[in-house]
């Protein structure tokens, strides 16, 4: 099942993936390719058929509204790669 | 305008003022320093897991019932993927199809009263919060650098979204004050618009009477009620003067300003966003059993859409909404619970300032009594809660109503102010208070003002 | 005492340990010089300890178990130098039952992968032959096994990661049935999918680490409390077991004759052990097992996968630019291929316009499968197959061709689709070779599974130490 360019690169967009032009030609004939492969669900009839989303036919997981220690913020920060003043610093939006 | 009807429906979001976040056993907490009520979950660390809060369940059941909603046999938390710093898993747990709450209505009573539909009231998790940081360097440039705190994140949001049968900015605002209060005294939120416990945005379009629905514009950022309607109002100006220019109205987000009352677009995308909605594969489905249901409608006090109803019978529709939504209630009721009649009651309750736990079968007395001086009123309200009240004494406090009494001193005072009595002849008629003023000086309070007034009046006309 | 770590099993080291003939620092040490002499040319090992953290038999953990204080990865260089601030459940069990870290292993990124060969710090080798992959993704604790380098570990199986790894090392692996053991702490990659499971020298081994590590976690909502206690195999015959051999497990395309010959064998076995054995059809779930499984996973693992953007841990690149360019630069850098491949595949699968026919199709076909597995094992106690259609292949066989490499879990994957166990037991060799017998039974049958496994591993002898190690 070939995918276009475009359809790559709006993809990647969504995921947040940078993609060099060489990466996007290799990535869009792998996946067309995989797509090919994959696409083969769609010969079934399912019409009729639920979805399984959860392997167990579990319901109602829940916890009580009681409260469990934070982190102290040393660990909350411990891994950010850009502190500051207490916060996680980003280049702005 | 008057050929234009105006389509309103809201998106609201209430915080739930649960202990504990919504997918973690953090503490829910305000202004705290940032970055400290966090842990791995709500800062998605690898390997983390959501559970969820049962109490934000109950309460959000709790707010269907109260919204007139049917609750779900079956709900689902569905993930919402967008990139954002506000988001750390890249996804926020939310509803999606399989919402908790459906098709509820929201009656906001009076002679222009009106039903709200309820498309559904769903559960999920509050983004973190960002702060933008002016770029450095002397220049004022747009935010070069944003810092991220994560307490608020993960804290419950139950979004509530009306169907579009709001018709104007102050039906808009009626609207949001009684669901407002509803949220409140089911105790489950504080929706407070300051403090971002409450957010509404607003679907806004127009149309000609009859027609069917015209592209809406979706309103963001207002935080009060009062820019809610204004907002609403430059929506509906902006699109009725497009649409009477023949102009299309194109779908769009705005932010209002209410500084300025202008519609500004909201962060521009080339492209909308792909949320990919599927179910959340680390949770498993809400089935809320009738035993659960039940619970939380027995747990329902009388609301006060239903109390305004109530007290519509005896006060009229628009006296019985202030009464209500102005937290007054339960004073009337102690009043008419002590012997007074509910006219009377709700004038004194709207007026004065009674303390709480009076002794209210002494004080409907005093209300209840004619002829009592303006001070032993306002003294026997302030005393109303000391042990061993009661009436008596200042029902003993008659207001002085006879002519004979006063007469003469109005007499004086006349003929002591010929100025004001030259100027009032002259026209002046706003000058009466100026006499009564100063006879109830000179009786020490105890004359009875609507005698004084009409005695006065007959002398100054004469 | 001389402790020979390629024989010693885990039961033997506790024994050891309980009567005091060897301390838990002098077994440590073992481990150490092991992983000395023989690591550097099996890379099964990103780090080691040097100190025992706990009084008992000492065990090595996937890097995608989370250990406090101790770096985890995941195979991939946008987790390094991460250490996490907490320990995964399973972590936390071991050490209560005094289980002491000796280091965390090498796996394919994120878990993607069926080699090792898609790890961002090298491939692990095979101890049976170093020019060959152990298998994945959790070929570095199948290889710590199997080279006597850890008496036991811990993995993890999405698509077949523990079982296939198991199978192509000559050790034994499960994957246990889904909900059974937490997933707190376990780098995600397909969340209704993934399982932690043990990797061990013997099916005795095994049940005993599942019975450390198994059992719900109020920190996991998806897991369960198991229904009946995790029994140690004893019995060696298969007296009253009805064995059912799916013909489209058995017969499928790229099943090498000496895999098939020593599963024939091992099938022959059970019948003489005493177990009815019987053909039965599995119509739709080889065949569309691998399709539902490639659309499903990479789904779940491109949203799992988001939160790898530089902002809160991890690796940041470094941009002149605003905060898409962060994004898309920290993840260009940070991912390897196979993990790119899967978050565009699973993006696409959930995009508008496409989630009907891909996502929501996948997890309709995933109905199906359940339905197929659970009608034939009304028929059948127990359903036996390769785990693997070869045994291990040459490192960078497959690497050219993405789809040839998920050929490797066709056999794996189908089970896993209904959240069935699996155990893999060595049944032989081919080609001097190891081959796995992957064991399937229904949800919560772990106790049929080793008592088959065991009974099967006594009757076959199958020595799993390297034939080149000996």
């Amino acid at each position: 099942m070939e995918i276009t360019r475009e359809q790559v690169q709006h993809v990647a967009r969504l995921a947040r993936l940078e993609l060099s032009d060489e990466e996007l030609e290799r990535m869009r004939e792998q996946l067309s390719a995989i797509l090919e492969a994959v696409g083969k669900v769609a010969e079934l009839d399912l019409v009729d058929v639920e979805p399984t989303a959860h392997p167990l036919d579990l319901v109602n997981v829940l916890a009580d509204d009681v409260p469990r220690p934070s982190l102290p913020r040393e660990e909350a920060l411990a891994n950010a790669p850009d502190p500051e003043d207490g916060f996680f610093g980003v280049p702005a939006v | 305008m008057s050929a234009w009807e105006t389509v309103i429906g809201l998106e609201i979001h209430a915080h739930l003022k649960t202990r504990t976040k919504m997918f973690c056993r953090c503490a829910t907490g305000f202004g705290e320093p940032p970055n400290t009520l966090t842990c791995p979950v709500c800062l998605a660390h690898p390997g983390t897991l959501p559970v969820p809060n049962r109490t934000a369940v109950e309460w959000t059941i709790k707010l269907g019932l109260a919204l007139g909603c049917e609750i779900a046999g079956r709900a689902v938390f569905h993930r919402k993927n967008y990139f954002y710093p506000d988001n750390p898993k890249g996804y926020q747990i939310s509803q999606y199809d399989e919402p908790l709450c459906v098709d509820g209505r929201f009656v906001v009573p009076g002679e222009d009263g009106f039903e709200v539909g309820i498309v559904r009231a769903h559960l999920e998790e509050d983004a973190a919060k960002t702060v933008h940081l002016q770029g450095t360097g002397g220049r004022i440039v747009g935010a070069t650098r944003s810092l991220v705190d994560f307490n608020r994140g993960g804290t419950p949001l139950v979004e509530i979204v009306t169907q579009p049968d709001l018709r104007s900015a102050d039906d808009a605002r009626r609207f949001l004050q009684l669901l407002r209060q509803t949220i409140v005294e089911l105790g489950i939120s504080d929706a407070e618009m300051e403090k971002g416990t409450l957010r509404c945005d607003a679907n806004v379009s127009v149309r000609r009477p009859g027609e069917g629905y015209r592209t809406r514009w979706e309103l963001k950022n207002m935080n009060s009620f009062s820019f809610i309607a204004r907002g609403i109002d430059a929506a509906a100006r902006a699109q009725i003067a497009l649409h009477e220019a023949g102009e299309e109205v194109v779908q769009e987000t705005y932010d209002y300003d209410a500084d300025h009352d202008t519609l500004t677009p909201h962060r521009s995308k080339e492209e909308a966003e792909d949320y990919r909605y599927f179910p959340e594969p680390d949770l498993v489905p809400v089935e809320p059993d009738a035993a659960m249901v039940d619970r939380a409608r027995a747990e329902l006090p009388e609301l006060p859409g239903m109390r305004i109803a109530r007290h519509s019978e005896e006060l009229g529709a628009g006296d019985a909404w202030t009464l209500v939504t102005t937290g007054r209630e339960s004073k009337l009721d102690g009043l008419v619970a002590g012997g007074l009649d509910p006219r009377t009651a709700f004038n004194q309750v709207m007026n004065r300032d009674i303390p709480a736990d009076p002794n209210w079968t002494e004080l409907a007395r005093v209300y209840a009594a004619s002829g009592l001086t303006a001070g032993a009123v306002e003294a026997a309200t302030a005393a109303s809660a000391d042990p061993g009240f009661t009436a008596d004494e200042y029902l003993a406090q008659k207001a002085v109503s006879d002519t004979s009494e006063l007469e003469p001193l109005i007499d004086r005072i006349l003929a002591e102010n010929p100025g004001q009595v030259a100027a009032y002849r002259g026209g002046k008629e706003g000058l009466i208070g100026f006499f009564v003023g100063q006879a109830m000086k000179e009786t020490g309070g105890k004359a009875n003002p609507k005698v004084l007034n009409e005695l006065i009046r007959e002398k100054l006309n004469a | 005492m001389t402790v020979d770590t390629l024989r010693l099993t885990a039961e033997a080291a506790a024994g050891l340990l309980d009567r005091g003939e060897v301390s838990a620092a002098e077994l440590h040490d073992a481990y150490l010089a092991a992983i000395g002499e023989r690591d550097g040319e099996l890379h099964a090992y990103l780090r080691t300890l040097d100190e025992p953290n706990g009084e008992g038999v000492p065990i090595a953990f996937k890097d995608v178990v989370s250990t406090r204080g101790v770096e985890t990865t995941a195979g991939s260089k946008i987790l390094a130098g991460f250490e996490p601030v907490f320990d995964a459940t399973v972590a936390t069990r071991c050490y209560e039952h005094g289980l002491s870290l000796l280091g965390k292993t090498n796996m394919d990124e994120f878990a993607m992968g069926s080699s090792t060969e898609n790890s961002a710090y090298g491939a692990s080798h095979n101890p049976w032959d170093p020019s060959r992959v152990p298998g994945g993704s959790s070929g570095g604790s199948a290889a710590a096994v199997a080279g006597g380098l850890a008496p036991w570990a811990l993995g993890s199986d999405t698509g077949g990661s523990i079982k296939q790894p198991a199978a192509l090392c000559g050790i034994v692996g499960l994957r246990p049935t889904y909900g059974t053991v937490s997933r707190s702490g376990i780098v995600a990659f397909a969340s209704s999918l993934d399982q932690v499971g043990p990797l061990t020298k013997t099916v005795r081994d095994c049940a005993l680490l599942y019975r450390i590590i198994a059992g719900r976690d109020p920190c996991d909502s998806t897991t369960v409390e198991l229904p009946a206690p995790v029994e140690l195999p004893e019995g060696t015959d298969l007296e009253g077991l009805r064995v059912g051999v799916p013909r489209q497990l058995n017969e499928a395309e790229g099943i090498e004759p000496g895999v098939k010959a020593a599963v024939d064998a091992a099938i022959q076995l059970c019948e003489q052990l005493g177990a009815s054995v019987g053909e039965c059809e599995l119509p739709l779930s080889v065949e569309y097992g691998m399709p539902c499984y490639y659309l499903i996973a990479p789904a779940e693992a491109s949203s799992n996968l988001a939160r790898y953007d530089g902002v809160r841990y991890g690796y940041r690149a470094p941009v002149e630019g605003g905060l898409t360019e962060l994004y898309e630069r920290t993840r260009h850098d940070g991912f390897g291929d196979e993990p790119k491949r899967r978050i565009m595949l699973g993006t696409y699968a959930l995009s508008a316009g496409y989630y009907d026919a891909f996502y929501g199709q996948a997890q309709k076909v995933r109905t199906i499968i359940g339905q197929e597995f659970r009608a034939v094992l009304q028929d059948f106690d127990v359903l036996v197959s390769p785990t693997s259609p070869t045994v291990a292949f040459p490192l960078g066989a497959r690497t050219a061709n993405p789809l040839a490499m998920y050929l490797s879990d066709l056999l794996a994957i189908p089970p896993n689709m209904a959240g069935l166990p699996g155990l893999s037991i060595p049944c032989g060799l081919a080609e001097g070779l190891p081959v796995g017998l992957q064991l399937i039974g229904p949800q919560f049958s772990e106790n049929l599974l080793f008592r088959v496994g065991h009974a099967l591993e006594q009757a076959i002898g199958f020595d799993s130490v390297p034939e080149r190690l000996r």
